[in-house]
């Protein structure tokens, strides 16, 4: 296919006897959003940790772009304690760590915001720009590359206008609100110049009116920056607003996927959510 | 206008080190062979080098590392041995015949080359140490340093470090100027590089380091960097106390010397390099010099000895010292700001003029 952006392939993540995920398999689109739901501890933020490479997924493979990124098998004391499925399908070991990844064009944030807690709203842009960089450090010390930096910064400027973060951009990054800093995270991921961006929970801890603009926001940002979007999310509302497509998932089993008007009258959905009641014989 | 607009902070701060440097040069041409001026600022030039290169990993990089003293060592031994005069080798070196190095390098080329041999191990050691997180890193860093002070002492090593006899009669000019120069010029260089894109993925790993990675920076490469170049003008600081010292030994490099280090670092405020060269100076100024009365017996006019003071007394006033320091500057003097001269202008200014501060 040439318009996939993410394959993930039987993903299975066990720690020890848990199996967090358990023979994950989504595709995401050129262009789309794609949502990722469940109720909590369905293993949505393990699924995203093993995409993005936090944690080796104990086996499956990942694709990005048509390239396989990760792959991996059941090793070691793991051989024995295995219990997910298609065991012995995947034979190699491809490990990248984060950073290679967000080199390939995957940027993420982060459930619990991460930002660069001493450093401006500028600054905080400024130093994602770092991975596209063509200088060395020699050259970048005795600013050789003034050119390439002036160029990084001329970005960065241009990139907080377009997400409207240009009036508090001297600003210490900690000291925005909430909201802002949810805006923030998002721009800085978005200044590695992805093709994904992985949004892990973005309205966690927003009011209703803040989810709304978020999730303009999104839509938004999906058009500016010609980009694909993965999203794990809490906020019905949000979820079924923006996504073009849902994957459920419950005690890491994928056990929907389709439409956002399928998800909502899909009996498996809303037995996972509200829970089933049992009638005892 | 406009250039003076972007750049008047760069050029009040040019402007107030070439001032300080001209009180230097006052002071070298001016003040009696014998003032206390010409040791206490070759110390303070030394250790004010440490300290920068110690806050470029600890307070901007976030690794909190205890092996300056080693990696200071390396730099003194290698300068020291480099730089020997050639008549005076064979005596230096009696216990071992002569040392393997048998020509005498100029001093620059002596202390680049310190540094590079410091950056060397200090790649060696950062390959496996730099997986270890903060205080693991700071005992894993602390004990190389105590192994390499050993390792220098072995008679085996003794053609190339003279074993556990002293070197001396090498280079050490005692001009202050060259000091000032040097430390000018490599701190000069560390703050190019905090400032550059480099320093801002250090500050990143330093705030955190999941996002960093997040964010693409190379957790290892920019550790080992970060490493390498601390510890190279760690080395370079080793090789200026060892000019200071005009005698290189092994048993000078305690880790003692890392905790006074660390200590500067602290008072002056990790992540500000101003602080660190500001706390250096009180630091050195004091223990060795204001605060030297308090270590001599003295007796009044009228007769009576003044009580406590006597040997050792310096020590327990320079440590209450320093805890009313860290205790009320919790930050350090500095924090992690940078001494600005145009700002502080301003400040005065307003301050005389009757302004209130804060209004534009």
């Amino acid at each position: 296919m040439d318009n996939n952006v993410l394959h993930i392939e039987n993903i299975t993540m066990q720690f020890g006897g848990v199996v967090a995920v358990d023979n994950l398999t989504m595709d995401v689109n050129k262009g789309e959003i794609v949502a990722l739901i469940g109720p909590n501890g369905a293993g949505k933020t393990t699924a995203f940790n093993a995409i993005t490479g936090v944690y080796e997924p104990t086996n499956g493979a990942i694709y990005f772009n048509g390239n396989k990124v990760i792959e991996n098998f059941p090793k070691g004391k793991m051989r024995k304690l295995y219990s997910g499925e298609n065991n012995g399908l995947y034979k190699s070991s491809i490990v990248k760590t984060p950073d290679k990844l967000t080199k390939l064009g995957m940027a993420r944030t982060f459930q619990n915001i991460r930002l660069f807690k001493s450093m401006t709203v500028f600054e905080n842009v400024l130093t994602a720009k770092h991975i596209r960089r063509t200088s060395n450090l020699f050259t970048a010390t005795f600013r050789f590359n003034f050119k390439e930096e002036a160029r990084m910064r001329k970005e960065t400027l241009e990139l907080l206008k377009l997400v409207g973060l240009e009036d508090v951009k001297d600003e210490l990054a900690t000291s925005l609100p909430y909201g802002k800093q949810r805006k923030l995270e998002i721009a800085r991921a978005l200044a590695t110049n992805p093709t994904l961006l992985l949004l892990d929970e973005p309205a966690a801890g927003m009011n209703p009116q803040e989810t709304e603009e978020l999730a303009e926001f999104i839509s938004d940002i999906r058009k500016k920056f010609d980009i694909t979007i993965l999203l794990i999310e809490h906020h019905m509302n949000l979820v079924m607003d923006i996504s073009d497509r849902i994957y459920v998932i419950e005690f890491g089993k994928l056990i929907a996927n389709g439409l956002p008007s399928e998800i909502q009258s899909n009996q498996k959905v809303i037995d996972a959510y509200l829970g089933v009641v049992e009638e005892d014989e | 206008m406009k250039f003076w607009d972007k750049n008047k902070r760069l050029i009040c701060n040019l402007c107030f080190i070439l001032l300080l440097f001209a009180v230097l040069v006052i002071i070298q041409y001016t003040a009696p062979s014998t003032s206390m001026w010409f040791s206490v600022i070759r110390k303070v030039c030394t250790f004010s080098l440490a300290a920068v290169a110690m806050n470029l990993l600890n307070g901007f990089t976030g690794l909190f590392s205890l092996g300056q003293a080693g990696f200071m060592l390396l730099g003194a031994y290698a300068y020291s041995i480099f730089t020997i005069s050639s008549d005076m080798r064979t005596t230096v070196f009696r216990n071992y015949g002569d040392s393997v190095v048998t020509f005498c390098l100029p001093m620059v080329l002596a202390l680049i080359i310190a540094g590079l041999v410091a950056a060397f191990f200090a790649f060696l050691i950062g390959l496996p140490v730099l997986r270890l997180k903060s205080d693991y890193l700071a005992i894993a860093t602390l004990g190389f340093a105590e192994i390499v002070r050993g390792i220098v002492q072995l008679t085996q090593f003794g053609p190339v470090t003279n074993g556990p006899d002293p070197i001396n009669n090498f280079t050490s000019p005692k001009n202050i100027l060259v000091y000032a120069a040097i430390a000018g010029i490599c701190i000069s260089i560390i703050i190019l590089l905090i400032n550059s894109t480099y320093g801002r993925a250090l500050k990143a790993i330093r705030d955190d380091e999941i996002a960093a990675e997040a964010m693409g920076i190379n957790l290892a490469k920019h550790k080992q960097i970060s490493f390498v170049i601390s510890s190279f003008f760690c080395g370079i600081a080793g090789a200026m106390f060892a000019m200071c010292n005009s005698a290189v030994s092994a048993v000078s490099f305690t880790s003692a010397m890392t905790y006074q280090i660390l200590l500067v670092v602290v008072i002056g405020g990790i992540g500000s390099i101003s602080g660190s060269i500001i706390a250096a100076f009180i630091y050195y100024a004091s223990s060795e010099w204001w605060l030297k009365f308090l270590d001599l017996e003295t007796v009044t006019k009228t007769g009576t000895k003044i009580p406590l003071l006597g040997p050792g007394f310096r020590m327990v006033v320079f440590s209450v010292l320093i805890m009313i320091v860290v205790l009320f500057f919790r930050k350090g003097i500095m924090g992690t700001k940078e001494i600005s001269v145009y700002d502080g202008i301003i400040k005065i200014k307003n301050l005389l003029c009757g302004k209130k501060e804060g209004a534009k």
